[in-house]
């Protein structure tokens, strides 16, 4: 890893970018826009898009996801310290491979457009168990995955070990890292993932065992107590998460799901947040990445509200705060 | 001896001018990069950070400064044969010292502190007098050095 100074004329850049991030703010005002359509003009002028682009969301969305790795291409830093920000989406092309290839399906829309392990290539790597074209850390779980699927059709079950992969993956990068701004994410992260599974596993009444194969151990709490506590209902889950340091993950879970997913994503921002004050590391590169995929992800979803007439309220309870 | 009093003095003149100057040039090469950062994204701001840039060259000047009347203090500009006893030489070569490692140090760390007030003026251009505060702080100790290596060589009985 480059030392800290060598990120100088990076960290510079992206506070200038910074300042171009949309704020709460902005959000607020999308929000009170009167239709996509509105929105989508909204975020032109604000510089989204390319010229010539018309106003098809998803195409915006995307010419701004590129536009992130892009700019991270200009400064020449490292790239291996993004690693761990992709590993969610090449574990999905994992499963969606795994189970395209098992049950002789074709989801083109299921996979994430990923450089290196996109559609084609996943699909190349499971079908021709080359799983040695696969990040080291990725190895081990495809044919236990790939078995489980095969023999038992339980796309769950299959889900369930390729997710723990994982997050035992971000967990193990986070503690590799020097960088303290990938060691919070990777715990934040896990975390965070850990009680969204908890939840999901206690609403439609899962096993001790399914909990304990699902949920991948984390520093912030013990697993083991989450699982017990998962198991015994919903409610006993609710005591558990103010003892283990996550009251507002409660307050959301009583608001209503939505506002849940929302404390979700929110936790991870500010995870990241305090890199706004850091001069000279990679933290600064990392968080603007995550902040501008939160914002892609805010705009997304109030687009997709204002698609189909959802009132004001239900919108804002979806919006994610924002990193500046 | 005389010959080894010289050799002294003059390396306080070269401590001065190696060690402080080398600072500068860390500290303007930190803050340098910062500064190109902010220029990529916003040309606009090129006079504000190339301020804020050449904060940490002073370093250098002053161990130039300190250099020159070193050099004429042992007679070597203008001419003139000054005999230099080795306690002479060693006492010049210690007044230069503060303002070569003091040179040294604050200067690379004023170029630190600038490029973390860069990183204002990329927000908030609005803040740059503030901004240039922070740097300026860490020149304190620098005009320190000098002072007590001027007032030190000044003084040395030749």
């Amino acid at each position: 890893m480059a030392s800290d100074w060598e990120y100088t004329y990076a960290v510079a850049r992206i506070r200038v970018l910074e300042t171009k991030l949309l704020t709460d703010a902005d959000v607020n005002t999308m929000v009170g826009a009167k239709d996509a359509k509105t929105v989508i003009t909204y975020l032109k002028d604000k510089g989204w898009g390319d010229v010539g682009v018309g106003d098809d969301p998803e195409e915006i969305l995307s010419i701004e996801e590129k536009k992130i790795w892009d700019t991270m291409h200009e400064m020449h830093v490292d790239f291996s310290v993004f690693d761990v920000l992709s590993f969610p989406d090449i574990y999905h092309n994992l499963k969606a491979a795994i189970k395209d290839v098992c049950l002789s399906g074709d989801h083109i829309g299921a996979y994430i457009s990923h450089d290196k392990y996109g559609r084609d290539e996943m699909l190349r790597i499971v079908r021709d168990k080359d799983y040695s074209a696969l990040p080291e850390h990725m190895r081990a779980v495809v044919p236990e995955a790939y078995d489980a699927m095969l023999h038992t059709r339980d796309g769950q079950l299959c889900d369930i070990m390729v997710d723990r992969a994982c997050l035992d993956a971000i967990e193990a990068a986070g503690q590799k890292s020097d960088a303290k701004v990938i060691r919070d994410y990777a715990e934040s992260c896990v975390a965070v993932t850990n009680i969204k599974i908890a939840v999901r596993a206690a609403k439609t009444g899962k096993s001790l065992d399914f909990l304990q194969k699902a949920l991948s151990p984390c520093k912030s709490f013990d697993v083991r107590q989450m699982a017990q506590a998962a198991n015994a209902g919903i409610d006993s889950l609710m005591e558990f998460l103010p003892q283990a340091g996550f009251a507002e993950a409660q307050e959301a879970l009583k608001d209503s799901p939505s506002a849940f997913e929302r404390w979700c994503d929110n936790a991870q921002i500010r995870a990241v947040k305090p890199m706004k004050y850091e001069v000279c590391s990679v933290g600064p590169l990392v968080a603007y990445v995550i902040a501008r995929q939160n914002e892609i992800k805010t705009a997304r979803i109030i687009i997709t509200c204002k698609e189909n007439n959802l009132p004001e309220d239900a919108i804002r309870e979806r919006t994610r705060e924002m990193y500046v | 001896m005389s010959e080894l009093g010289m050799f002294f003095g003059l390396l306080g003149a070269a401590v001065a001018v190696l060690f402080a100057g080398a600072g500068s040039a860390l500290g303007v090469g930190i803050a340098g990069r910062a500064a190109a950062g902010v220029v990529t994204e916003d040309p606009n701001k090129f006079a504000q950070v190339l301020i804020l840039q050449l904060l940490p060259g002073t370093q250098g000047i002053y161990g130039l400064l300190v250099g020159f009347i070193t050099l004429s203090k042992i007679g070597l500009l203008g001419g003139g044969n000054v005999a230099i006893s080795l306690p002479t030489g060693l006492m010049i070569l210690a007044a230069c010292l503060p303002i070569g490692i003091v040179g040294l140090i604050s200067g690379k760390s004023q170029g630190q502190c600038s490029a973390a007030s860069i990183g204002i003026v990329a927000k908030r251009p609005d803040q740059f007098g503030k901004a240039m505060l922070f740097p300026a702080m860490v020149e304190t100790y620098a005009i320190l050095a000098l002072l007590i290596s001027i007032l030190a060589v000044s003084n040395i009985p030749v």
